[in-house]
């Protein structure tokens, strides 16, 4: 009798230790959640502030309204849409071409055995462990060069800035698109081999259907990274209708920044937003990809 | 590179040989792509940027021959990215390593020829020179034409690019002269009036008459005969002055007289080792360097050691199946890490702004003080380092709980068995266990924050400033920022040189990392192994 009321106040004693504990926990976790979310409450707060500056922000604003985003959105002074919309196509355009040349390159070097297979391999790796921003000075001579032959592929130019991103793109990204090709087995390309079927058709229509899982993961990291990238664009665009929306929120600050505080959050909101959906409803995936190397710029 | 319809055809064939006609396609494509390649290194030679031509030169070659020979053929799938990252990666990194051996900066932006070729076409009147007075012709196509009367009242034809010639009205498409000696009419041309002409711009650039006998339009009414300023010595390395006998020797990239007096432009030229030995011995620049560096390390050291032990501290708090809200906590907690850094950093600037910023009303209303965290520059220090903690412990955070759950539950059972307290849990599994998952990316973390541009560029620049520096620099300046400073904004010059010269510092800093990364990991033998 005596041993099972024991066994009893242990157990209740147990659970009410573990109650306290996770209340315990949860009390951090409020915490955190509060240090985590109160600037971006106070940016969401300064976006509706009517008077826009930062001065006389409050919490919870006085009069709150839209008028800080009728003027980011219509003034015509703020090219917004046009800021977003070339941050949108950038880093569209720079992600898939960056996903397709590392899946080929992954490919190659997880089915075929050529000489110098791992020697290039590291080398790759070794050369795309330098920060791309260190040869800043180097990339920016160089496309000035460019344009002295055509604007095109000049300062100043989408081409051009796409062409710098895509030389980083065979970064540590290959490594894991070849750990993951690593894990299908050969035998699936042998079989159509037989068939008759060529490399290029047994990569198009059986390898990259069941890479799909690891190609959304290495295209959206791309994505989120080119779309937040602002050095490399900062250095060679030059004209406010050709700014990414990073550079021109950059710039956007350097001028009356105190202000025009509330324009600035509207814009920063709307900037953040994409990448935050895309975040927060991938979030398994993409914590996988990061667990595996992958750094956010 | 190969296509995909000419391949979708083959059914039976041998894996590597195609059709003939896919292949002459395939063949004909890479002739026009060299075709526009070698047009472009001609115009690059013309232009003299030879390093950029010699680099894409190599390129060039190997795609060619990768996409040529058969033995190459695995490459294929990758030439696109190789010839990508030989330019825009590897080349920038030679191109650096040669810059940062030159003066190349500000006064010191073009080659020496050009330099050269500039310098020579400056022009003077000599002395015992022809001056005429002139009139302007010009055709419909915009071509010119100057009629030049001299002293004597002798009227001459001079058109770009020939010699003068003295016609006669009658001749060569002269009409009748007027009282003054001009003619009427020119054949082709038609006559500007005086006002006209002196407001055209153009007229004073053309240099009429043939080469080394130039006529020029001075002022409205004078047009002189003009003999080149300078001569090159090239065994002297020197400009001659015709006007003064002045020899501008060449110093250090620019054409320099006995008195100081320099030949602008100067030009590019090799200082070999000056600005590496500035780096590490000039007693000026030493100052600001070192205590760049001292607080580069400590920075990215102190950044890690934080962000990680709150995103450790965070994962194992909630590592537990059970445990309310877990997905809710954890979608609230990585926010702040799926907002570019960028926004996050001006956002933080914002709130952190002097007198009128949240924080700082806040520390006010409560203590009547608020640190100042942009103008004394351990608080600003700090306030970087709280910033970049709120940036990055998500991202711990994810990597430590995803690494937590693969550890085994039988190693924690079998501890616990032994009697193993939580710390000694923690101390012997738990750390070492996690070590070896996420030990890599604390590596790469390091070498990250040691470049952290962007967070220090974007919230003070760097600021407050050190006083006394030879070049702009500031307290919490890290080597990158500092370099940034002296390649793009110095207020007394950009020094792409000497920035060339740190930033290879930094590269050989971050590959030594970058090689203890590798070899302390298992990263080489997990891209060596075969399947």
């Amino acid at each position: 009798m005596s041993s099972l009321t024991s066994i009893q106040r242990l157990r209740s004693s147990a659970s009410a230790q573990r109650r306290f504990s996770i209340g315990v926990r949860l009390i951090i976790a409020i915490i955190l959640i509060v240090f985590s979310l109160f600037p971006i409450l106070w940016v969401i707060s300064a976006s509706f502030n009517p008077t826009g500056s930062l001065a006389t922000q409050t919490l919870i604003p006085k009069n709150a309204g839209l008028g800080n985003y009728r003027e980011l959105l219509n003034s015509g002074e703020i090219p917004f849409w046009t800021w977003f919309g070339n941050s949108i196509k950038i880093s569209t355009i720079t992600s898939v071409i960056a996903l397709a040349i590392t899946t080929a390159a992954a490919y190659a070097f997880s089915r075929f055995r050529f000489r110098g297979r791992q020697t290039m391999l590291k080398g790759i790796l070794l050369i795309n462990a330098f920060p791309a921003l260190l040869a800043l000075v180097a990339t920016f001579l160089m496309i000035s060069q460019f344009g002295d032959i055509s604007p095109i592929i000049g300062l100043n130019s989408h081409v051009s800035l796409v062409l710098v991103y895509l030389g980083t793109a065979m970064g540590i990204n290959i490594w894991l698109m070849k750990g993951f090709l690593d894990t299908i087995p050969r035998e699936i390309d042998e079989a159509a081999r037989v068939e008759g079927a060529s490399d290029w058709q047994i990569f198009v229509q059986l390898i990259l259907p069941l890479l799909r899982p690891i190609l959304i993961v290495i295209g959206i990291l791309n994505y989120i990274t080119t779309y937040g990238e602002f050095v490399l664009a900062r250095v060679l665009l030059k004209t406010t209708e050709q700014f990414t929306l990073m550079v021109g929120l950059q710039i956007f600050t350097q001028a009356q920044f105190q202000q025009r505080w509330g324009v600035f959050a509207a814009g920063a909101l709307i900037g953040a937003l994409p990448i935050m959906i895309i975040y927060l409803a991938l979030q398994d995936q993409i914590v996988g990809g990061l667990t595996q190397g992958a750094v956010k710029g | 590179m190969t296509s995909a319809t000419s391949q979708e055809s083959r059914k039976v064939e041998a894996p590597a040989s195609l059709p003939v006609l896919p292949r002459l396609i395939n063949l004909l494509i890479l002739i026009a792509i060299d075709a526009c390649v070698i047009w472009f290194l001609g115009r690059l030679v013309s232009l003299g940027y030879y390093p950029l031509a010699a680099a894409i030169l190599i390129i060039v070659i190997f795609v060619n021959v990768v996409l040529l020979l058969r033995p190459a053929r695995p490459i294929r799938w990758m030439v696109v990215g190789l010839a990508l990252m030989g330019l825009f990666v590897i080349y920038p990194i030679f191109f650096t390593v040669w810059v940062s051996s030159t003066n190349y900066g500000e006064g010191h932006l073009i080659t020496k020829e050009q330099a050269t070729a500039q310098i020579l076409r400056l022009k003077y009147l000599p002395e015992a020179g022809r001056a005429y007075s002139w009139t302007a012709f010009k055709s419909p196509d915009g071509d010119y034409a100057l009629w030049l009367v001299d002293a004597d009242g002798n009227g001459y034809l001079a058109l770009p690019g020939e010699p003068l010639t003295q016609p006669q009205p009658g001749e060569a498409g002269i009409g009748e002269l007027d009282n003054k000696g001009i003619p009427e009419t020119i054949q082709g041309y038609q006559k500007l009036n005086a006002i006209l002409a002196a407001r055209d711009k153009n007229l004073t650039e053309i240099q009429f008459g043939e080469a080394g006998r130039t006529v020029q339009v001075r002022s409205p009414s004078e047009a002189a005969e003009l003999l080149s300023l300078y001569i090159y010595d090239p065994d002297r390395d020197a400009m001659i002055s015709q006007e003064t006998g002045i020899v501008y020797q060449n110093i250090r990239g620019v054409f320099t007289s006995p008195n100081g007096t320099q030949l602008r432009p100067g030009f590019i030229e090799s200082v070999s080792f000056t600005n590496f030995r500035d780096f590490f011995i000039s007693p000026a620049l030493r100052g600001p360097l070192v205590r760049i560096i001292l607080w580069n390390f400590a920075f990215a050291f102190f950044s890690l050691l934080f962000n990680f032990s709150l995103g450790l501290a965070i994962a194992i708090l909630f590592n537990d199946k059970f445990f309310p809200f877990k997905k809710l906590i954890r979608s609230l907690l990585i926010i702040p890490y799926t907002i570019p850094a960028l926004i996050t950093i001006l956002i933080w600037r914002g709130m952190l702004n002097p007198e009128l910023g949240v924080f700082d009303r806040m520390f006010e209303s409560l203590f009547g003080w608020a640190p100042p965290w942009f103008t004394d520059q351990w608080w600003a220090k700090i306030a970087i380092l709280i910033v970049n903690l709120w940036l990055s412990y998500p991202y711990f955070m994810l990597v430590c709980s995803g690494a937590l759950q693969s550890i085994s539950e039988d190693y924690y059972a079998a501890a616990q068995v032994d009697g193993a307290s939580r710390w000694q849990q923690f101390r012997n599994i738990t750390l070492p266990l996690l070590m070896v998952a996420v030990g890599p990316l604390l590596v790469a973390s390091f070498t990250f924050n040691f470049n952290n541009f962007n967070l220090i560029f974007l919230f003070n620049a760097g600021n407050p400033p050190m006083a006394g520096t030879p070049t702009p620099a500031g307290h919490t300046d890290i080597l990158i920022s500092y370099v940034y400073n002296l390649a793009f904004t110095g207020s007394r010059g950009v020094n792409y040189g000497f920035a060339s010269a740190i930033t290879i510092v930094i590269f050989l800093i971050v590959s030594v990392i970058t090689l203890f990364q590798f070899r302390f990991t298992n990263m080489w033998e997990e891209v060596g192994e075969n399947v």
